[in-house]
Parts: structure tokens; C-alpha cells; sequence
């Protein structure tokens, strides 16, 4: 893209991002009640009575911006501190909550890739395990919950079981289709050299399928960081999902916004890094 | 290091050239109840021998190579190389694929040395390098060996499917149409190139093309197919024209005009012919 034109995008971006604060601003701004009886505005005793302060006017309710972004470097002036269940930062708990998608999204790279590529290399075991794939994969992880409660008894399992279950069909369904479409050729190159199964796979296999089993772990892990916000809410005890929940409670509506971004932001993140290597497989014929 | 070529030719050398490829009467039929693609082909090659085969588009060409390299299994009859019956592919068979085939996440040099650490699975990092740069400088590409095969010209990768297929010093060269995607200039100095190091390793070679000239200066022997489907091995013709033909002289060698004329009327008119009449 010519440098005019990126200027332009940014410059659109940034627009846009006033005109967002803007109306935030605009929608939050503390206003004053309206007397139908026609009394001034400015008579603070009427305003009192009617339950607002000049100076409190808008404490409980939601925040403008600017009380946002002081709430928010409150917050984060600790965000990794721990002093029991009931107070805990918010870095602590963005900690937990990716500490759980490691495990359960890396649970599920673990058995999808191979699975993938039994299926991929083994048409009769893809027939024969179709129907079920099929079926387990349009269900909401969150409707696994109370199956994964009752059976696991431990929010710990649970929050891992649903991001595992939700992630492991993208990964297994890009695996088994990339390996089924390898290029016959390359097949017939590595038959045709008598290469053994070991380097057969990891020198012509995997590179060979590796863009889609990474555009698949992209889509899961995409996939895990939305259902355990979810999970969280329903089961955590800890986590960036229970985060929000708790500060919805306390009626801290900027700490819930502040999450909502970072939740965001660490999604982008964790999006770009899979890109990455997206890119650093991809390979053009 | 491999400097010296023919030290990797076959040591058997006989008066009487053996048999090394024996096919007989083999036939392929794709689908139970679809017509056979050919049937009853037979030939035998020597080892040593540079064998074309010419046919029509979509007579099974392909089809005979690939049961050749053990890729495909054949409906009927059999292959025996070398006095076993061919099954599976196997490193004794180098295939130089229709397609070049080459794999486009490695450059041009890790696609040959696949090919040698194959065919040598204890050599050390240093010698299958120094081995893949020998065979990629054999087809002239010792500058584009770092390149993937994207950056390569059409031409170029051919060049390094032929060097994979020669790095693994096979005793029956298989090549489908290696020239097909090439201009006429680099086509012929690459045909030399060939004719080149298959005379200097006495190199088996078997190659499926549609160029009759390119027939006439590479083959001892050219063969033959008619039209499918049923196609049949038609004849068997061996070349007149002396070995040391090359391209800018083997019009004036006696011999030449009959020969292509022989072989041109083979595919415009007799390749037709033989299936309606098989007693032609
Ligand atoms: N894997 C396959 N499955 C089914 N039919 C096939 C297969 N491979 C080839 N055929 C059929 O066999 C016939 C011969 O194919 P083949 O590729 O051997 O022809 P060819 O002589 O090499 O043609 P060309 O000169 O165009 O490369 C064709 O009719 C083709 O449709
Ligand atoms: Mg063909």
C-alpha cells in the first residue's frame, strides 16, 4: 500500500477512535435531573433531594472516560497482587485465565495433530469417525458444563475440559484436512526414495500440511479464548471471566471495561502470534 | 567424491548387454468396469539402454512409467528389474516426475540432498550437501541452489528434478516428459546435457516423450504406442542413426529422414490404425 494511503488509514483510525471516546463522553456526561416543576437547575437542594450531589452525581452509575482511565491505573498500579480469593488484580488474573487456555488449548494441539493425521492418512477411520465429530463439534462448549461439573468436580478441570473440547475440533478438522490433501507427487517423491516413516513425516507431511494445521490451531485458540471468558463466569473462582463477573457485582463498571479490553487485547496478541507462524509455514508452489 | 561418474555405473558389463527391465504382457485398467488403458505390452530393456516411448496423449504413458516405478500396480502381466518383480518404489528406480514434484518449502539444494541422505541415510551433514552441489552443478544450477522452487524458472526446476532423480545414482532412470514445459533453446542444451551424463555413467534410462526429434537424439531404441484406450505397444524401433549424433549434425547422418519420417507417420496415420485393425 503506497505510504499516502496508509497515512490515511491512520489517520481514519484515529478519527474513529475519537469519535467513540467522544460519544462515550457525550453519553456519560453527569448531568443534572430536569425539574417538571420548573425549578432552576442549578438549586442544589432540589438536586439533592432527588438523590444526586453536584460532587457524587455520578459515582454508581457509568463511568465517563475520564473517571475510567483513573480507575483503571488504580487498578493497575497492582495488577498482580494476590490478598485472598476476594482481592486479586487483574494481571493475576488475565494470568490465570492464559495459564488455563496453555493447558487445555495445548491438551488439545496434543491429541487433535495426531488424530488429524490418522485420519488424514487413514481414509476409513475418517469415514468411521466422522458422524461423531460431526455432532460433538457445533455443541457450545458451555452446554459441556454441567457434564464436565458432574463428572470432574473441579472448577479447575472444568475451565481446562471446556477449553480442550472447544478447541480440539478446528485443529483436528484442519489437520485431517491438510493431510488429505497433500499433493499426491510429494507422496509419490518420498515412496519413490524409499524415505522412512519417521522423516517421511516430519520432512514432507508436516511441512506439507503445516498451513492448515496452523490455520486450525488459530481458529481454536481463537475459539478457547472465547469460551473461557464464558467458563469463567459460570464456574471460576479465578480468571479474567470471573474477573468480570465480580466487578459486575460490585457495581465496578470500570473495572469491567478495563477487562473487556485487556481481554481484547490479549485475544489480538495471542492471534498475532499465531499469524506469525502462520507465515513462517506457509510456503508457495 | 563423486568427481568421476562412471564409478557409479553398474560394475556388471558384459559382452552381451543383460536384460535389466523385463515387461511382459501387462495391461491396466483403472476402474472394474472401464475399458482397459492398454493391454498386452512387452518389451525388455538393456542395461544401458536409452529407451523412448512415444504415444498419443492419454494412451497410458504415464501409467506404464508410474507401474514401472512401482507407484502403480499393473491389471495384468508384470515388471521384473534385475530379476525381481517389481512391487513398490524403490531407490533402485529414480523418477523424474511429469510435474516437476518438487518440494516447495525446500530450496533447490535441501530437495537434492533430501534425495542423497535418502540414498545414504549415515553420511555426514557435509557430504549430502557436498554431494546435492555436485549434481546441482551437473545441470548447471551451482548459482540458483539456495532459490525455492517458486523462484525457479520452469526450465530450472525440471533441472533439479533431474538432478534429484540422478543424486540417488539409480539403475533405471524413469523420466515422464522431462522437457515438456521448456522453450526449444533450453530444451535442447539440456537434452545434451543428458545425452552427455547418460553416455558417461552408461546411465539405464527410460522416458516418455512426444518429440520426435527429441526421440531421434536421445534413444537407442524407441517404442511405440497406438491410440487409446486399449492401447497396444505397437513397434519397437531401434535408432540407425551412431551414437555420437547430436543435435546440430544428426540431420546429416544417413538414416535420419527415413527414421523421423518412419516415426512421424507412426502418429499421424499407424497410431490410429492399430486399434481399428490389429493385424496391421
Ligand atoms: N489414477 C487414475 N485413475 C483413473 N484413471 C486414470 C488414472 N491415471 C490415468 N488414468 C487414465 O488412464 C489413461 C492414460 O493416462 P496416462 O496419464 O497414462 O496418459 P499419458 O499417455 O501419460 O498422457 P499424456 O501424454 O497426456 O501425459 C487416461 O485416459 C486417464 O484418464
Ligand atoms: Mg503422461
Amino acid at each position: 500500500m503506497p505510504v499516502q494511503e496508509r497515512r490515511l488509514s491512520l489517520f481514519l483510525s484515529l478519527a474513529v477512535l475519537c469519535c467513540g471516546l467522544l460519544l462515550w463522553q457525550y453519553a456519560t456526561h453527569p448531568t443534572v435531573s430536569h425539574s417538571p416543576y420548573g425549578i432552576p437547575e442549578g438549586n442544589a437542594e432540589y438536586q439533592r433531594l432527588m438523590g444526586r450531589d453536584a460532587a457524587t452525581a455520578h459515582a454508581s452509575g457509568f463511568p465517563t472516560p475520564a473517571e475510567f482511565v483513573r480507575s483503571a491505573m488504580d487498578e493497575l498500579r497492582a495488577p498482580l497482587r494476590d490478598n485472598g480469593p476476594g482481592d486479586r488484580g487483574i494481571g493475576w488474573q488475565l494470568g490465570a485465565s492464559l495459564l488455563r487456555v496453555a493447558v487445555g488449548y495445548g491438551l488439545a494441539v496434543l491429541v487433535a495433530v495426531p488424530l488429524g493425521f490418522a485420519f488424514g492418512l487413514h481414509p476409513v477411520l475418517q469415514r468411521a469417525f466422522n458422524p461423531f465429530v460431526q455432532i460433538l463439534r457445533p455443541i457450545s462448549p458451555l452446554a459441556w458444563m454441567p457434564v464436565a461439573l458432574y463428572t470432574i468436580r473441579n472448577a479447575e478441570g472444568c475451565g481446562i475440559f471446556v477449553i480442550f473440547i472447544c478447541s480440539l475440533w478446528p485443529i483436528l478438522l484442519n489437520t485431517s484436512f491438510g493431510v488429505t490433501t497433500i499433493r499426491r507427487e510429494w507422496l509419490n517423491v518420498a515412496r519413490t526414495l524409499e524415505v522412512r516413516w519417521p522423516q517421511r513425516l516430519g520432512l514432507v507431511l508436516l511441512p506439507a500440511a503445516a498451513p492448515a494445521i496452523v490455520t486450525g490451531m488459530r481458529i481454536g485458540l481463537g475459539v478457547a479464548w472465547l469460551a473461557i471468558v464464558a467458563a469463567e463466569m459460570l464456574v471460576g473462582s479465578s480468571g479474567i471471566g470471573y474477573f468480570v463477573w465480580n466487578q459486575w457485582n460490585n457495581l465496578s463498571l470500570s473495572n469491567v471495561i478495563l477487562a473487556i479490553l485487556l481481554i481484547g487485547a490479549t485475544g489480538m496478541l495471542l492471534d498475532s502470534v499465531l499469524a506469525l507462524v502462520q507465515r513462517s509455514v506457509r510456503y508457495a508452489e | 567424491m563423486p568427481n568421476d561418474l562412471s564409478a557409479s555405473a553398474p560394475l556388471h558389463r558384459t559382452t552381451e548387454p543383460r536384460v535389466l527391465v523385463r515387461v511382459s504382457d501387462m495391461g491396466k485398467q483403472y476402474r472394474q468396469n472401464s475399458p482397459m488403458v492398454f493391454e498386452n505390452v512387452s518389451f525388455d530393456i538393456h542395461q544401458g539402454d536409452f529407451v523412448c516411448l512415444i504415444g498419443h496423449s492419454g494412451c497410458g504413458k504415464s501409467s506404464i512409467l508410474n507401474i514401472l516405478a512401482g507407484l502403480e500396480q499393473p491389471t495384468t502381466g508384470g515388471v521384473i528389474i534385475d530379476g525381481r518383480e517389481v512391487t513398490r518404489p524403490g531407490l533402485d528406480r529414480g523418477v523424474v516426475f511429469q510435474g516437476h514434484a518438487l518440494l516447495p518449502w525446500m530450496t533447490a539444494l535441501q530437495n537434492v540432498a533430501f534425495a542423497v541422505r535418502a540414498r545414504e541415510p549415515a553420511a555426514s551433514r557435509h557430504a549430502v550437501r557436498e554431494k546435492a552441489e555436485h549434481y546441482l552443478a551437473m545441470v548447471g544450477l551451482a548459482k540458483a541452489m539456495h532459490k525455492k522452487p517458486f523462484e525457479l524458472s520452469g526450465g530450472m526446476r525440471q533441472r533439479v528434478g533431474i538432478a534429484r532423480a540422478f543424486s540417488t545414482q539409480p539403475r533405471l532412470l524413469l523420466m515422464d516428459e522431462p522437457f515438456g514445459a521448456l522453450d526449444a533453446l533450453t530444451r535442447g542444451l539440456i537434452q545434451e546435457e543428458l545425452l552427455r551424463i547418460c553416455t558417461e555413467t552408461r546411465q539405464t534410462v527410460f522416458m516418455i516423450t512426444h518429440d520426435v526429434d527429441e526421440a531421434i537424439l536421445l534413444a537407442d531404441r524407441v517404442l511405440l504406442m497406438s491410440n487409446g484406450p486399449s492401447a497396444k505397444l505397437a513397434e519397437d524401433v531401434a535408432n540407425p542413426l551412431p551414437r555420437s549424433r547430436t543435435r546440430e549434425r544428426m540431420h546429416h547422418e544417413s538414416g535420419f529422414y527415413e527414421f523421423r519420417n518412419h516415426l512421424v507417420d507412426f502418429l499421424v496415420r499407424r497410431s490410429a490404425l492399430v486399434q481399428s485393425d490389429p493385424n496391421l
